[in-house]
């Protein structure tokens, strides 16, 4: 191991990962604030610094279906989007991941126009929740490049054999330089083993018409694997900790242990929270954070018993609520939840205004920050 | 005479109509291809065709991708074989909605970048797999469910579209002809880059003729000019031997239309339409043949 300090933007260490990974084939489209990560790794093929193909597709739709062309040969793959590219890959995300492919993705979240707004917010891939994916938020830049190392071992594992999406607010830690380890993987990450990859001394049809049984099973195979990751995650990540010394959990809690009053949200707003806990603390408000890190697969064991939850959404299910707030809910009918709703289209929301949310909360209610109480 | 291996790479019972002309193509340009190819197949009447899951048609594996994407995941495919050092043929098979229309422009960016595939696209001139409702390739004047009355509007040149790209590779053929459809794809995978090949596959339920007459029928439109086959490699532009010996007299237009029951409302004015369509056409080809050869 050679760790070395080095000041990045979350976008080049998110790159700077995936070259040290060494995937063979990088098929990407540009798109704000997702750009730095693609110039980076056309950068480092160009200058022969990475041994990959980088093909440079006319559309997100046909980024992830070269990934998923190019994967299924049994090789390392890589793509990062954003937003609206997300959303125009929306159908080959469910074909890669239908076809169990470990397709590795950067997702830089952005908010969906109209109207237009390059900022941050999740919607883009809470939206996406439904399709096979593996979802994880980071916080840091050091959390960007741990994660994306990680991902692809979590993706290629046979227990697993599904896409990982790594989730990173846009320009607030995308474009944001902050200091981090690259750590050398060396053989943290090992070769890729597709069992299913194609060969045409066993020629196999892939995805032909399966009658409603046997796509039923493949179906139930689906969440078997996802059930099964939370196993991997776990192994993956203390292992991660034990041979880089950075430990990550699929929940980081922040004084939880005997806080009556848990923040809870994902990305850098989970991590700005822990500085509202403090602040609540030297009132004499036992308040802690828990920043969801895997929201596909949903944390299991979320320990809320006692404790009022202030879960802050940056998005938004129409007619139904706070997605995260959602979920917390129907995984746990007895979770005691003030909704907050705070950050869309890059709204700023910073820790003094979440210790605000806590002092204010009012459990079974949605509030949405900004808005004048009585248009709510 | 070409020696066109006995080998089927197609085995028994496909799940055709009858007289399917897209499988009788097939047929040939796998003996071309040889066992060390994939075949990417997007949506079309060719993903049901290859059979029912745990069964399969072809001795090749087939990789089914969604309707706009079979030119990206080539793509992908082929990138990820050249990667590892790997001769392996990627060919799509595509119908004409999935070449034409939604695929056009996974296509275009494909050939753009010069990707190292061979497209094929088989064009019964509608979507077969959904019933025959019109294409972007439907012929003028022809019926189909979405045109009950006869498309009012022509058939895409997707030949002139494709030719845009400049890749190294481009021809047609017809399902009628298997030998030329044999050769040229023999030729189309000796050449590095993108390839394009655009076969008119005769459909029986589509084209409401009978199942027997599939060859025929294709055979009319080369002897008409309707369709015309010939290939270009590089800058060089040459007509396919029937195309030669057709255009020398070209049959008319009409015999080629009355013997389907998708063009049974074309009026007389209509017809002529289409006629001098087909000679302009002709003689656009014939002139750019001519000049290609002055200028070898
Ligand atoms: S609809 Fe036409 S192209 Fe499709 S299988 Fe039937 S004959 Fe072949």
């Amino acid at each position: 191991m050679s760790d070395k300090l080095v000041m990045s933007t979350g976008n080049k260490a998110m790159a700077a990962a995936v070259k040290m990974v060494k995937p063979t084939v990088v098929a990407a489209y540009p798109i704000t604030p997702q750009t730095e990560v693609i110039e980076a790794i056309a950068e480092y093929v160009g200058g022969g610094e990475m041994d990959a193909r980088y093909i440079p597709v006319e559309s997100e739709h046909s980024a992830m279906t070269a990934c998923i062309g190019a994967s299924i040969t049994g090789i390392r793959v890589f793509t990062a989007t954003s937003s609206h590219g997300l959303l125009y890959m929306h159908e080959m995300l469910h074909w890669a991941a239908g076809a169990r492919l470990p397709i590795v993705m950067g997702q830089i979240n952005r908010t969906l126009a109209p109207g237009w707004n390059i900022w941050a917010e999740h919607s883009d891939a809470l939206s996406q929740r439904d399709t096979g994916w593996l979802q994880v938020y980071v916080s840091t830049v050091q959390e960007a490049y741990d994660a994306t190392i990680m991902a692809f071992r979590i993706a290629e594992d046979n227990r697993v054999l599904l896409p990982v999406m790594i989730n990173m607010d846009g320009f607030l830690l995308s474009h944001i330089m902050q200091p981090f380890e690259m750590t050398e993987p060396g053989d943290f990450v090992p070769q890729i083993s597709l069992p299913h990859k194609i060969d045409v001394n066993d020629p196999k049809g892939y995805g032909a018409m399966s009658p409603s049984d046997i796509h039923f099973t493949f179906r139930h195979d689906m969440e078997k694997a996802m059930r099964a990751s939370r196993t991997v995650i776990a192994e993956t990540e203390a292992a991660f900790a034990k041979r880089f010394g950075r430990s990550y959990a699929p929940i980081e809690e922040y004084l939880c242990d005997d806080a009556d009053v848990v923040i809870v949200a994902m990305g850098t707003l989970g991590k700005e929270a822990e500085v509202a806990a403090d602040i609540l603390r030297k009132e004499g408000v036992k308040a802690g954070v828990m920043r969801i890190r895997w929201l596909r697969p949903f944390p299991i064991d979320m320990k809320i018993e006692g404790k009022d939850l202030v879960v802050i959404d940056r998005d938004y299910s129409f007619g139904f609520g706070g997605v995260v707030a959602g979920e917390i809910q129907a995984r746990y009918p007895q979770a005691k939840i003030a909704s907050v709703i705070a950050g869309l289209g890059g709204q700023e929301v910073t820790y003094e205004d979440m210790a605000t949310f806590v002092r204010t909360r009012k459990v079974g209610t949605e509030f949405w920050f900004g808005i004048p109480s009585e248009e709510q | 005479m070409t020696e066109i291996p006995k080998e089927e790479m197609l085995l028994k019972c496909p799940s055709t109509c009858a007289g399917c002309g897209s499988l009788l193509a097939l047929r040939y340009i796998l003996k071309a291809a040889g066992k060390d190819t994939v075949l990417v197949i997007p949506a079309c009447c060719n993903s049901v065709i290859q059979g029912v899951y745990p069964y399969m048609l072809h001795t090749v594996p087939v990789y089914n991708i969604a309707f706009a994407a079979a030119a990206a995941c080539a793509s992908g495919m082929s990138e990820a074989f050249r990667a590892v050092g790997k001769k392996t043929n990627v060919i799509v098979y595509a119908g004409d909605g999935g070449t034409a229309d939604i695929g056009i422009q996974a296509l275009s960016g494909a050939l753009e970048r010069g990707e190292d595939f061979l497209y094929i696209c088989y064009d019964n001139e509608a979507y077969g797999n959904t019933g025959m409702q019109r294409s972007g390739a439907t012929p003028l004047g022809a019926i189909t469910t979405t045109t009950p009355n006869g498309k009012t509007v022509n058939k895409k040149d997707l030949d002139r579209i494709i030719e845009a790209h400049n890749l190294p590779y481009q021809a047609t053929a017809c399902a009628s002809y298997p030998a030329d459809i044999y050769n040229k794809v023999k030729k189309a995978l000796s050449i590095p880059g993108p390839k394009f090949i655009h076969i008119l596959a005769p459909c029986p339920p589509g084209w409401r003729t009978p199942s027997e007459k599939t060859v025929e029928i294709g055979k009319m439109a080369v002897k008409s000019g309707i369709w015309v086959l010939w290939e270009k490699e590089y800058d060089k532009f040459t007509i396919s031997a029937p195309s030669r010996a057709a255009m020398k007299k070209p049959s008319p237009v009409a015999d080629y239309l009355k013997a389907q029951g998708r063009f049974r409302k074309v009026d007389d004015a209509t017809a002529a339409k289409i006629q001098a369509q087909v000679d302009k056409n002709l003689k656009k080809i014939a002139a750019e043949a001519a000049y290609s050869e002055e200028n070898a």
